[in-house]
C-alpha cells in the first residue's frame, strides 16, 4: 500500500483536509494557461460557484436524490391516511378527516393488544437468546486451538443465514412434522414423549420454536462481529493474566468479555430500536390457523388489515405507531448510553 | 491479525487437565453444532433424490433408499417452475449489477471531501435507515407509479441500500488519495475517475456488496407476493416454494393442497408427491447460494466488520 502511495498517510490526510480551492490550484493554473478559465483567482467562492464547478458530481448524485425522494420520503405522506377514513373510491383531497379515531380504536381492540403482546414477547425472546448464544459461540470458537477446524465450523455455521426464510421454514416444518419429523422421532427414541407432538399446531410452543429457529438461522452469522472485536484485544493482556496465574475461565471472564462490551452496547442500542420489529417472514411462513393467537405480530396485522381487508387507515395507523415507537426507543437508548459514558450509535 | 488471535495459544504447552476436558467438550459441542446445521439440508437432499412413493413410508435420513432423478425431472418440466427459475436468475443478475453500480456511484460522490452537497446527500440517505413509510404507503406508491405487474418492482424500489453505500464509502475513503489526485491532474473528469480508477480499485468491497445484494434478490418472495401475485409469468422460485409451503401448512395432510394438485396434474400421477416436490424445490432454491457463499467468506466477513464499525 505504502509503495503505491509515495505520500504517507499523514500527508494524505492533510491533503484531504485542505480546502477545496487550494486543492484545485494546479488545475486552475493549467486552465488559466490555456485561457479556458478567465475568472480571477479570488479567495472564497460562493456556494453556487462551487456547485457549478462540481457539476459532474452533482449530475452523479441528482438521479439518486430523486429516487430517494420518491421511494423513501414520498411514502411518508401516506401517513396522513391514518387520520382519515380512507375510501379508495374517493379522490385524495375528498377524504374525510377523523383525527385520532383509528389510534384510539387500536388501543381498545383486544386483537391489537394480543398482537402487541406477541410482538414484544417474540422480540424479547429473540433479543436475549440472540445475544447470549452469539456471544457464547464466539467465545467457544475463539478458544478452539485447531484453526483449520475453526474455519470449517465457521463456514458451516454461516450457511443457514444465507438461505431464505422460505427454505428455512420448509426445513423447520419438515423437522417438526408429527409424521416422521426428526424432532419427534428423536424425542420418541429417547423416551421423553409417548406420541408425536404437533409442534406447529399448538400455539403455546410457537414463541419457543421461533426463538430456536432464529438462533439456528443466525447464530453463526452473529458471531462475526464479536470475533472481529476479539482480534482487537491486546494479546499482552492475556499473557500478563497467565503469568498472574489466571485460569482459562478467568481470562474469558476478565479480558474477553469486557473486550466485547463496546460492540455489545452498539448492537444493544440498535436492537432496542428494533423492539417492535419482531420479524415478519418466519412468523408469516410458520404461522397457521392453529397457532395464530401466538404467531400473529404487528407486521402481519398491518398486512392483514391493509392488503387483505383493505382497511388502509387502520393498517397505516398500526404501521405508523410501530415506526414512531421504534424511533423513540432508538434515541432513548442512545441517550442513556451517552449518559452512562458508553459507546453509542450516533 | 492472525497473529493476535494466536498468541494466547503460545502457552498451550502448560495444559492442565481441566483445560483438556474443556477443549474436548468444546470440540464435541462444535461437532454437534455442525450436525444440527447440516442435517436438515442433507435430509432434504436425500428425500429429493428418493422415489416419491417410497418416501411416504418414512425412515429416510441421510441417504436416499430408492435413488431417482424423477423429482428433478418433474419439477423442471413444469412450465411455471421453469419460468420462475428464469425470473429468479434474471432479477438476481440485473438487480445486483444495477444496485451495486448505483450504490458505488452514490458512495463515490459522498466520499469526495470537496463536494458541496456531501453533507446533505449523506444525511438524506442515512436518515432513511431509521424510518420507513410502511407497507401500505409503499404499496400505494408502487400502484400509483403503475409498477404493479411489472418486472421493475424487483429492481427499482430497492435500488440503493444505505448500508451498502456506507460500506463502499468507507472503502473508498481508505484508498490512497494520490491515485485519484493524479487522475484529476491528468485531466480526467469525475465520471471517468469513477469508472476507470475507483471502480477497479473497489473490487474487493464490490464483491462483498454484490454477495449481499445477490443473496437478498435470490431469496426475496415478499415483493412478488405483494405486487405481482396475480401475474404468474413474473413469479419467482422462492414464491412458488412459499405457495407450496403455505398450502401444506394450512391444510395439514388433507391431501387437497396446491402441491398435490401439482402432483396429479400430470398423467404419471403417483410418481411424485407433495413431500418430494417440496424437498426438491427446497434444494433447487438453496443450491445456488450454498455453492457460492463459502468462496466469498473472506469478503463478507470483511464487509460485516467494516459496516459494523463505521456504520
Amino acid at each position: 500500500m505504502d509503495k503505491a502511495n509515495p505520500i504517507g498517510p499523514a500527508e494524505t490526510k492533510a491533503l484531504r483536509e485542505m480546502p477545496a480551492e487550494s486543492k484545485g490550484f494546479f488545475n486552475k493554473q493549467r486552465k488559466n494557461d490555456t485561457g479556458l478559465n478567465t475568472r480571477p483567482p479570488s479567495g472564497e467562492k460562493s456556494f453556487f460557484q462551487k456547485l457549478l464547478q462540481q457539476k459532474a458530481l452533482v449530475f452523479m448524485s441528482i438521479p439518486f436524490l430523486l429516487w430517494l425522494f420518491i421511494f423513501k420520503y414520498l411514502p411518508l405522506w401516506g401517513w396522513t391516511i391514518a387520520f382519515q377514513d380512507f375510501k379508495p373510491a374517493k379522490k385524495i383531497f375528498d377524504q374525510e378527516w377523523v383525527g385520532l379515531k383509528h389510534f384510539t380504536f387500536l388501543f381498545q381492540d383486544e386483537h391489537f393488544l394480543r398482537v402487541m403482546r406477541n410482538t414484544l414477547a417474540m422480540s424479547f425472546i429473540n433479543l436475549v437468546l440472540g445475544f447470549v448464544t452469539a456471544i457464547v459461540l464466539a467465545i467457544l470458537l475463539n478458544e478452539l486451538r485447531n484453526l483449520m477446524f475453526k474455519r470449517v465450523v465457521q463456514t458451516i455455521s454461516y450457511l443457514p443465514h444465507f438461505i431464505s426464510w422460505v427454505v428455512a421454514a420448509s426445513i423447520i416444518s419438515t423437522a417438526l412434522s408429527s409424521d416422521g419429523g426428526i424432532i419427534n422421532e428423536l424425542l420418541l427414541w429417547l423416551g421423553l414423549i409417548k406420541e408425536p407432538i404437533l409442534w406447529l399446531g399448538e400455539g403455546e410452543y410457537f414463541w419457543g420454536i421461533l426463538g430456536v429457529s432464529e438462533v439456528w438461522k443466525n447464530v453463526g452469522w452473529n458471531t462475526i462481529i464479536y470475533l472481529a472485536a476479539m482480534t482487537m484485544i491486546d494479546p499482552s493482556q492475556y499473557e500478563a493474566a497467565e503469568i498472574d496465574g489466571a485460569g482459562r475461565f478467568q481470562r474469558i471472564w476478565n479480558i474477553t468479555l469486557p473486550g466485547l462490551k463496546p460492540v455489545f452496547i452498539i448492537l444493544l442500542i440498535m436492537n432496542i430500536g428494533n423492539l417492535l420489529e419482531s420479524g415478519f417472514e418466519p412468523q408469516y411462513l410458520l404461522g397457521n390457523g392453529m397457532n395464530v393467537d401466538y404467531s400473529e405480530n404487528l407486521d402481519i396485522f398491518v398486512l392483514k388489515y391493509g392488503i387483505q381487508m383493505g382497511n388502509f387507515s387502520l393498517s397505516i395507523a398500526a404501521g405508523m405507531f410501530k415506526t414512531v415507537v421504534s424511533f423513540i426507543l432508538l434515541f432513548t437508548a442512545n441517550h442513556i448510553a451517552k449518559r452512562l459514558g458508553e459507546e453509542r450509535l450516533f | 491479525m492472525a497473529k493476535t488471535s494466536d498468541s494466547p495459544r503460545a502457552h498451550a504447552r502448560f495444559k492442565s487437565p481441566a483445560d483438556r476436558i474443556f477443549d474436548t467438550l468444546n470440540i464435541v459441542f462444535m461437532i454437534c453444532l455442525m450436525v444440527v446445521t447440516l442435517y436438515p439440508f442433507l435430509n432434504t437432499l436425500a428425500v429429493s433424490f428418493n422415489n416419491a412413493t417410497d418416501s411416504v413410508k418414512g425412515g429416510i435420513y441421510l441417504w436416499p433408499r430408492d435413488f431417482t432423478w424423477e423429482n428433478y425431472k418433474y419439477v423442471f418440466n413444469e412450465a411455471t417452475i421453469f419460468q420462475a427459475t428464469f425470473i429468479s436468475v434474471l432479477r438476481t443478475v440485473i438487480g445486483t449489477i444495477t444496485s451495486v453500480f448505483c450504490c458505488a456511484m452514490v458512495a463515490y460522490t459522498i466520499s469526495r471531501p470537496e463536494y458541496v452537497l456531501r453533507k446533505f446527500v449523506s444525511i438524506a440517505f442515512i436518515l432513511t435507515m431509521y424510518f420507513s413509510g410502511g407497507l401500505i404507503p409503499n404499496f400505494l406508491l408502487i400502484r400509483e407509479l403503475g409498477m404493479l405487474g411489472t418486472f421493475s418492482v424487483y429492481i427499482i424500489p430497492g435500488l440503493i441500500g444505505v448500508f451498502n453505500v456506507i460500506v463502499i464509502r468507507s472503502f473508498i475513503e481508505g484508498l490512497p488519495e494520490g491515485i485519484l489526485e493524479s487522475a484529476r491532474i491528468d485531466g480526467a473528469g469525475e465520471f471517468t475517475t469513477f469508472m476507470r480508477i475507483v471502480l477497479p480499485l473497489c473490487v474487493p468491497v464490490l464483491a462483498t456488496v454484490s454477495l449481499f445484494t445477490a443473496v437478498s434478490q435470490w431469496n426475496s418472495w415478499f415483493d412478488v407476493f405483494l405486487y405481482n401475485s396475480s401475474y404468474t409469468e413474473l413469479s419467482t422460485l422462492q414464491y412458488e416454494l412459499m405457495k407450496i409451503l403455505q398450502n401444506s401448512n394450512s391444510s395439514m395432510n388433507s391431501g387437497n393442497d396446491y402441491a398435490s394438485q401439482f402432483a396429479s396434474s400430470e398423467s404419471g400421477a403417483n410418481q411424485v408427491t407433495p413431500t418430494s416436490i417440496r424437498a426438491t424445490m427446497t434444494i433447487v432454491a438453496s443450491v445456488p447460494i450454498i455453492l457460492v457463499y463459502p468462496f466469498l467468506q473472506k469478503y463478507f466477513v470483511q464487509g460485516m466488520t467494516l459496516g459494523g464499525v463505521k456504520g
